[in-house]
C-alpha cells in the first residue's frame, strides 16, 4: 500500500478522492492542506486569489473528518477544495469583484451558488481574481493584480474567470466556480487549458451574483475535466425560488450521460467561427477535434449563423446598458468605499464613483448610459435587442438540423500582458465566438482540444437550451479519446 | 378677476401604497411605524448580488384597483427600471412601469354642484416605494430609513379632464373611496399612503391647445391639493395677464405660508433611462385570474349610492354622502339589521354622527359606535322606551363607549317614564307650584304651556314620556 509522497489535485479524479476518503487513506483536512499548500507556492507568480479563508476551510475540513469519522451520507462534492470567482457573494469572506470599490465589502448572505456547494459539501478555500466586476477578457482590469497564465506567466489567463481557470489549471483547486456574461468562463478556460462550462441561462441561479448583464450573467464550473464539471453542475443547478429568471426544470442526472457514445450525433460547424481573424493554428487543431468526433461515429458539416458579425456591437450596447443600471447601486451610501469629507450628495457620489471604479468599468457604464439616454435607446438599445432576437433565431434553426455547434472557443490562444490593453475594440474581438452563444442563452463547454506553440487551444461545443447533457456526453467522449487535458503545466 | 378668462387644465397622478403584508420585491413587512431600517433585508436595500421577486398579491390588488377604475387590463405586463440617484433609493433604480401598465383607459364619475362628470383614467401602474429621508437639523447630514422602499404603490394617472380644484378635489374623494372598497389600502394621506401630485395649466377659453403646466408637487392634505391649485391657477392667471408666459417647471406647495415655489425647470428635468428590468420575467394575465379578481370586487361607492335611493328613498345627497366611506356605508346596512327605518337611521348618521366627527375632528374609524347601537336605539324610540331627548345622550355614549343602547339606559337610569300615575303627580305638583302660568293659559296664553312642559320634564329629569306629558298636562288645565 504505497501512496504517492506528494498529493497534487491534478491527478485525482473525484471517485479516486472519494474511495480513498472511504477507505481512510485520505483525509478532507490532507486535501485542504495540499490546496493551501499549492496556493502558498504559486500564487505570488499566478496571482489567482484576492482572498484566502484558510481558517474557514480548515474548520469545515476538520468537520467534514469528524463526519467522515462518524458514518452517513457524503455530498456530491464532500471535501473537495475549491475556489468561488469574488463575484459571487459569501456570507462573512470579503467580496470584491476585484474592485477598489469593494475593498472592504463583507456580505451579510450567500450567493444560492454557494450555498448549494456548502450542501454538496465542498470546502472553499478562497475568493478568485477577476476583471472588475466581470468587465474584460484578460484579467488585467483586476484592481488589485492580474492574473497571469500558469503555461506562460507572460500570458494573460483569459477574463473574466481568469483567477477560476488559473486556480484550476495551477493545481491550486480542485475546482473553481466562474461566471459568463459573453465568454467569461469559456475564453479562459481555452487561454488555460482547462474545462469551462457556460450552462444555459437561467440553469443556475444568479442570486448573490453580483450583476454584470443580468440577462447574460450564468454562473459555471471550471474543472480540469468534462467529468468534475458533470458532478459540479449537479451540484449546484436547478429551479431557485430567489431568481425570478431561474428556469423551473427538471435536472437531469448529468454524470450518468457520460456514456462516452457519441455516434449518431449531428454536428454543425459554423463557417463564421473558422473564418476571418482566426488563427490558422487554432483553425488546425479545431478540425482535428472535428476528425476525432468523425472517428468516433459522430458527423459534422459546414452551417452558416449568419448574424454573427453583428453578436459583439449588440453585446457591447446590451451588456453595457445593463451595467450601467446594475452599477449604479455603488453610490458610496450603504456600502462598499466612499469618498472622504464630500461637499454635498452629488459631490459624494462623484467621487465615490470616480475613486472606486477602474477605467475598464467607467467605460462600459458611460456607453449604457448613453446607450439608455432618451433619443438613442431606439437606435442603440431597441436595436441590439433585435439583433439579439436575429442570433437567437440563427442558433434556433441550425439545432433543427444539428445536436450540437461546435467551433473554436477563441480565435486565439492566449495573449501577452499588455498586448492589447491599449485597444479596447481588438479586446473585445476576443470574445467573438463566445459572445453569440451568450445572447441566444445556450449551453456550451470548452474542453481542451491541444496546443499552439506551447499553448492551450479550446474546442467550444454548443448544445440546445437545457441540454447540456448532450454537450458533457460529447465533451467527455472526445476528452476521453484524447490526452490533452491531462497536460499541466510546469509552472515551478 | 383675471380668472373669468382662462380656463384651468389639471391632471392628477395618485400614488397609492398597497397594503400587502410583505414588501413588493421581498418578504419583508410593510407594516407602518417601525423602528427605522428594521423592515429591511439585503434584497430592499440593494446589496450586491440580490434579485428581486414580484409578489403575486401586490399584482393582484393592482389588478383590482385598476378593475375598479374601469381600465383595460393588460394580458402582458412587464416591469421597467426607472434610473437616478437619490439616497433614498437603494439600488439607484426604481422598478416600475413604462409601456406595458396593468391597467390603461379607464375613467371614474365625479359629482361637482350637483352634476356628474367623468374623469378620464390614463393608466394605473405598479411599482416600488422609495425610503424615507430625515434631514437632520443644522443641514450636516441626512439619515434614512429604508422600512418604506419596495412598499407596493400603483400609481394613478388622469386625464387632463379636471377643470377646477373642486373638481380635483372630488376626483381624490372618489378614488379613496373606491381604493378603500376595494380594500387594497389604507388611502391615509397623513401616513403617506395615498400621496398627490398635479399638472395644472391655464388656456384661454375656447382654446384647443392646452397652455403650458407646472407640476405641483408636496401637497400632504386633500385640501392642501385644493390650496395648491388654486394658488397656482392664480399665479398662472397673473403671469398671463401681465403678458408674462407660465416656465414649464416643478413647483412645490408650502402649506404654511400658502404658496408654491419652484424646484426645478424643464432643462433640469431627470432622463431616467428605462428599460426592461431583466431580473424579472414578463407578468402574464390571463382571463381566468382576470376573473377571480374581478369577483372580489364588492358593490363600488356610485353602485351603492344609486342602491340607497332606489331601495331606502333617500336623496341622493345623502345616499352620496353615506356611501363615500365604505366603513360608514356599511355601518348603517349594520343598523337596518336591527331597524327598518332606514331614513331614521341615515338621519342621525348624517345629523348627529357626522356633526359629532366634524365637531371632534374625527375619522368615522375613531368612534365606537356599532350598527346594532344605532338601529336598537331607533327601536327604543320607536317602542317610546326612551325619547328622541333622551336618544341624543345615548347616541353620545354609543360614539364614545361603543355599548349597546339598552345597557346605556339602564346603567344610567334613562328610561322613559311613561307611567300616568307617576306622571300625573308630578303634572299636579307643577300646576300647583306655578299658578300664574296656569292662568296666563287659561286667559288665552297658549305659550305658557311650554313653560309648564319644561318645569314637568325638569322635575323627571327629562325621562317623562313627551306625549303623556303633554295629553295629561291638557286635560288636567282644561278639566
Amino acid at each position: 500500500m504505497k501512496e504517492e509522497p506528494v498529493l497534487s489535485l491534478f491527478d485525482l479524479r473525484l471517485s479516486d478522492v472519494h474511495d480513498r476518503l472511504a477507505r481512510k487513506e485520505l483525509s478532507v483536512s490532507e486535501l485542504t492542506e495540499t490546496s493551501l499548500k499549492r496556493i502558498a507556492e504559486t500564487d505570488g507568480k499566478i496571482g489567482a486569489f484576492l482572498t484566502l479563508d484558510e481558517e474557514g476551510a480548515r474548520q469545515t475540513a476538520k468537520a467534514l473528518d469528524e463526519q467522515l469519522a462518524a458514518g452517513g451520507e457524503r455530498g456530491l462534492l464532500f471535501g473537495l477544495p475549491a475556489g468561488i470567482k469574488d463575484n459571487m457573494v459569501t456570507e462573512g469572506l470579503r467580496t470584491t469583484c476585484a474592485s477598489r470599490f469593494l475593498d472592504n465589502h463583507i456580505p451579510i448572505y450567500d450567493a444560492t451558488a454557494v450555498r448549494k456547494l456548502r450542501s454538496a459539501q465542498a470546502v472553499t478555500v478562497g475568493k478568485l481574481n477577476m476583471d472588475e466586476f466581470a468587465m474584460g477578457g484578460s484579467n488585467e482590469n483586476s484592481a488589485y493584480q492580474p492574473v497571469r497564465n500558469p503555461w506562460d506567466l507572460s500570458r494573460v489567463p483569459g477574463g473574466s474567470s481568469g483567477g477560476s481557470a488559473a486556480a484550476v489549471a495551477a493545481g491550486q483547486a480542485y475546482f473553481t466556480l466562474g461566471s459568463d456574461t459573453g465568454g467569461s468562463i469559456r475564453q479562459p478556460a481555452a487561454y488555460c487549458g482547462v474545462v469551462g462550462l457556460k450552462p444555459t441561462y437561467g440553469l443556475v441561479s444568479r442570486f448573490g451574483l453580483v450583476a454584470f448583464a443580468s440577462s447574460l450573467d450564468q454562473i459555471g464550473p471550471v474543472t480540469k475535466n468534462v467529468e468534475d464539471a458533470a458532478f459540479v453542475l449537479q451540484a449546484i443547478a436547478g429551479h431557485d425560488p430567489m431568481d425570478s429568471t431561474s428556469a423551473d426544470v427538471d435536472i437531469p442526472d448529468y454524470t450518468a450521460a457520460l456514456s462516452g457514445d457519441v455516434r449518431g450525433l449531428r454536428i454543425g460547424v459554423p463557417k463564421e467561427y473558422l473564418g476571418q481573424g482566426v488563427d490558422p493554428r487554432v483553425k488546425e487543431r479545431v478540425l482535428e477535434a472535428l476528425g476525432q468526433f468523425e472517428s468516433l461515429g459522430a458527423a459534422w458539416e459546414e452551417v452558416s449563423l449568419p448574424h454573427t458579425e453583428y453578436a459583439v456591437a449588440a453585446y457591447y450596447l446590451l451588456a453595457s446598458s445593463e451595467a450601467s443600471s446594475n452599477l449604479a447601486r455603488f453610490d458610496g451610501v450603504r456600502y462598499g468605499v466612499r469618498a472622504e469629507n464630500p461637499d454635498n450628495l452629488m459631490d459624494l457620489y462623484r467621487r465615490s464613483r470616480s475613486e472606486g471604479f477602474g477605467p475598464e468599468v467607467k467605460r462600459r457604464i458611460m456607453l449604457g448610459t448613453y446607450a439608455l439616454s432618451s433619443g438613442y435607446y431606439d437606435a442603440y438599445y431597441l436595436k441590439a435587442q433585435k439583433v439579439r432576437t436575429l442570433i437567437k433565431r440563427d442558433f434556433d434553426q441550425a439545432f433543427e438540423k444539428y445536436d450540437l455547434i461546435v467551433g473554436p472557443t477563441a480565435p486565439t490562444p492566449a495573449f501577452k500582458l499588455g498586448e492589447q490593453v491599449g485597444d479596447p475594440l481588438q479586446m473585445y474581438m476576443n470574445d467573438i465566438l463566445t459572445i453569440p452563444v451568450s445572447l441566444a442563452g445556450v449551453p456550451a463547454i470548452s474542453v481542451p482540444c491541444g496546443f499552439a506553440d506551447g499553448l492551450p487551444v479550446g474546442l467550444q461545443i454548443i448544445g440546445k437550451p437545457f441540454d447540456e447533457t448532450t454537450v458533457l456526453r460529447a465533451a467527455h467522449a472526445y476528452e476521453s479519446a484524447t490526452d490533452h487535458h491531462t497536460r499541466r503545466p510546469a509552472l515551478s | 378677476m383675471s380668472l373669468t378668462k382662462y380656463e384651468t387644465v389639471i391632471g392628477l397622478e395618485v400614488h397609492v401604497e398597497l397594503h400587502t403584508k410583505s414588501k413588493i420585491f421581498c418578504g419583508c413587512s410593510t407594516s407602518f411605524g417601525a423602528a427605522p431600517n428594521s423592515h429591511t433585508c439585503p434584497i430592499c436595500l440593494g446589496h450586491p448580488g440580490v434579485l428581486p421577486v414580484l409578489n403575486r398579491q401586490a399584482v393582484e390588488y393592482a389588478m383590482k384597483a385598476a378593475m375598479a377604475l374601469n381600465c383595460e387590463i393588460a394580458e402582458w405586463s412587464k416591469f421597467d427600471r426607472k434610473n437616478y440617484f437619490y439616497p433614498d433609493s437603494p439600488k439607484a433604480y426604481q422598478i416600475s412601469q413604462y409601456d406595458q401598465p396593468i391597467g390603461q383607459n379607464g375613467w371614474i364619475d365625479i359629482e361637482v354642484d350637483g352634476k356628474t362628470k367623468r374623469i378620464g383614467i390614463t393608466r394605473l401602474h405598479l411599482e416600488e416605494d422609495a425610503g424615507k429621508l430625515t434631514h437632520v437639523e443644522g443641514g450636516y447630514a441626512s439619515l434614512v430609513d429604508f422600512n418604506r422602499v419596495g412598499t407596493p404603490l400603483v400609481e394613478i394617472v388622469s386625464e387632463p379632464d379636471i377643470r377646477s380644484p373642486e373638481e380635483a378635489k372630488a376626483y381624490l374623494e372618489k378614488l379613496k373611496a373606491i381604493m378603500q372598497y376595494c380594500d387594497v389600502s389604507d388611502v391615509r394621506m397623513e401616513q403617506g399612503s395615498l400621496r398627490c401630485d398635479a399638472n395644472i395649466s391655464l388656456r384661454p377659453y375656447g382654446q384647443k391647445e392646452f397652455g403650458t403646466k407646472a407640476e405641483l408637487k408636496n401637497m400632504n392634505s386633500f385640501r392642501g391639493v385644493q390650496r395648491g391649485l388654486e394658488y397656482e391657477q392664480m399665479r398662472q392667471a397673473d403671469v398671463l395677464e401681465s403678458g408674462g408666459k407660465v416656465v414649464q417647471e416643478t413647483r412645490r406647495w408650502d402649506e404654511n405660508q400658502g404658496k408654491t415655489f419652484s424646484m426645478r425647470s424643464k432643462e433640469e428635468a431627470h432622463d431616467y433611462r428605462y428599460f426592461p428590468d431583466p431580473d424579472l420575467v414578463r407578468v402574464h394575465i390571463g382571463e381566468e385570474w382576470k376573473t377571480r379578481v374581478r369577483a372580489t370586487i364588492p358593490e363600488l361607492p356610485d353602485a351603492r349610492q344609486a342602491r340607497y335611493v332606489e331601495e331606502y328613498g333617500l336623496s341622493s345627497y345623502d345616499a352620496g354622502v353615506l356611501t363615500a366611506s365604505m366603513k360608514l356605508a356599511d355601518f348603517f346596512e349594520d343598523s337596518l339589521k336591527y331597524t327598518s327605518d332606514a331614513k331614521a337611521s341615515a338621519n342621525w348618521i348624517m345629523g348627529e354622527l357626522l356633526a359629532y366627527l366634524n365637531a371632534n375632528n374625527l375619522e368615522f374609524e375613531d368612534v365606537k359606535i356599532t350598527g346594532q347601537g344605532l338601529g336598537e336605539m331607533i327601536q327604543l324610540i320607536e317602542k317610546g322606551t326612551i325619547s328622541t331627548k333622551i336618544a341624543k345622550t345615548v347616541f353620545k355614549s354609543m360614539l364614545e363607549t361603543g355599548k349597546l343602547p339598552q345597557q346605556i339606559v339602564e346603567e344610567q337610569g334613562l328610561v322613559q317614564i311613561s307611567d300616568e300615575g307617576a306622571i300625573l303627580s308630578v303634572v299636579d305638583a307643577v300646576i300647583a307650584a306655578n299658578p300664574q302660568s296656569v292662568e296666563d293659559f287659561r286667559g288665552g296664553k297658549e305659550k305658557a304651556i311650554g313653560f309648564l312642559v319644561g318645569q314637568i320634564m325638569r322635575e323627571t329629569k327629562g325621562k317623562a314620556n313627551p306625549g303623556l306629558v303633554n295629553k295629561l298636562l291638557m286635560e288636567r288645565l282644561k278639566g
